[in-house]
């Protein structure tokens, strides 16, 4: 169980749920963009303060307007960008077509949405804040990141015994 | 320069933010077919370095190799924007918000996160348990049981206008809303607030 065979297709890995559509494989110094493109998002996060457990708060208790505006206004930018690459069949950079792959109804996603909900307001952070809030020096984090882990790990455990 | 700096260091407004977020969606989409998600990251660690034989964990991580890079920019970024892009003042948090806050026992509202929770003191303190490996726990597993976070739902789910996606963004928001307005006060009162 330790060694899986490689896939004969990167299509749909059924196991993934982020599953690699690209048929161009990002070897070496290629993988740099995801890298600048991740310092670019954490120094958003840390300048509009959404790593901010206090904004996180603001937002639960309706007193704020500004993650809601953050959240909303980066919806519609993605609804327009998508249906941008649809309308005008847009490709990637190396001339794939974009594939977005659909996502299926489970149980899950109520159930554990609820209980990230919960996680969410108490440490004020998802999983993208986590590791901004660490590297802007909040150094005792990395507890919460390992915790997350270990969530995910128990998750992966468990995952056929849940209700799906 | 010096006005574009000074801008710079103040904090971003929402109608700048957001959709600088947004364009990550169609940016990891045209540079090779990613969609934008960030609790894979969590995922990709778990499958690469302690798999255990589960099959929710067996897959070749390494094709995943940009997801962690991704959130190890995330990682740089904040170093980056704290160290050298930081604003001179301190966080404004809303009034209402302060209040409501001043009254469970929080003290400190001078950072993005209060140092009277966010310590390495509180670690090994019933505070430390219910906000780090309690929350972190509830983060981790939660994502994961729901396949995906506020990136792979909220914004890259509902920007591909799939209601599985609304439908869990609803109940991040009901279990948020449920733990600050009902749960938070006896918790923070239970681990010594």
């Amino acid at each position: 169980m330790m060694k899986v065979a490689e896939k004969p297709t990167t299509i749909q890995d059924p196991h993934c749920e982020a599953p690699n559509l690209r048929k161009h494989e990002d070897k070496g110094l290629e993988l740099l963009k995801y890298l600048i493109l991740g310092v670019l998002f954490g120094i958003v996060f840390v300048k509009a303060e959404i790593i901010s457990w206090f904004r996180i708060q603001e937002m639960f208790r309706l007193q704020s307007f500004h993650m809601y505006g953050v959240i909303g206004s980066a919806v519609v930018t993605g609804i327009i960008s998508i249906q941008i690459i649809k309308r005008f069949n847009i490709k990637t950079i190396h001339g794939e077509t974009i594939n977005i792959p659909n996502k299926e109804f489970r149980k899950g996603q109520v159930i554990g949405g609820f209980i990230f909900g919960l996680g969410w307001a108490l440490t004020g952070a998802c999983p993208g804040p986590l590791f901004a809030q660490i590297g802007s020096g909040y150094t005792v984090i990395l507890v919460t990141l390992i915790s997350a882990l270990a969530g995910t790990w128990v998750y992966g455990k468990f995952a056929d015994k849940l209700p799906n | 320069m010096n006005q574009l700096m000074e801008w710079i260091t103040q904090p971003w407004p929402w109608y700048v933010a957001g959709p600088l977020i947004g364009l990550t969606v169609p940016a990891l989409l045209i540079l090779g077919n990613k969609t934008f998600g960030i609790s894979s990251s969590l995922r990709h660690v778990c499958a690469a370095c302690v798999p255990a034989g589960i099959p929710f964990f067996s897959y070749n991580w390494k094709k995943e190799m940009w997801n962690l890079l991704f959130v190890l920019g995330v990682l740089i970024g904040g170093f980056v924007a704290t160290n050298f892009l930081a604003n001179p003042d301190s966080i404004i948090v809303s009034e209402a918000t302060q209040a409501d806050l001043k009254a469970l026992g929080v003290t400190d509202f001078g950072n993005l996160l209060p140092a009277d929770i966010f310590s390495w003191e509180n670690l090994f303190t019933a505070k430390g348990l219910l906000f780090f490996v309690i929350g972190g726990f509830m983060v981790g597993f939660g994502t994961r049981y729901a396949g995906g976070c506020t990136s792979g739902h909220a914004i890259m789910g509902i920007s591909s206008l799939q209601w599985q996606s609304v439908l869990a963004t609803v109940f991040f928001m009901i279990g948020g809303f449920l733990m600050t307005h009902v749960l938070l006060e006896p918790l923070m009162k239970l681990v010594g607030f």
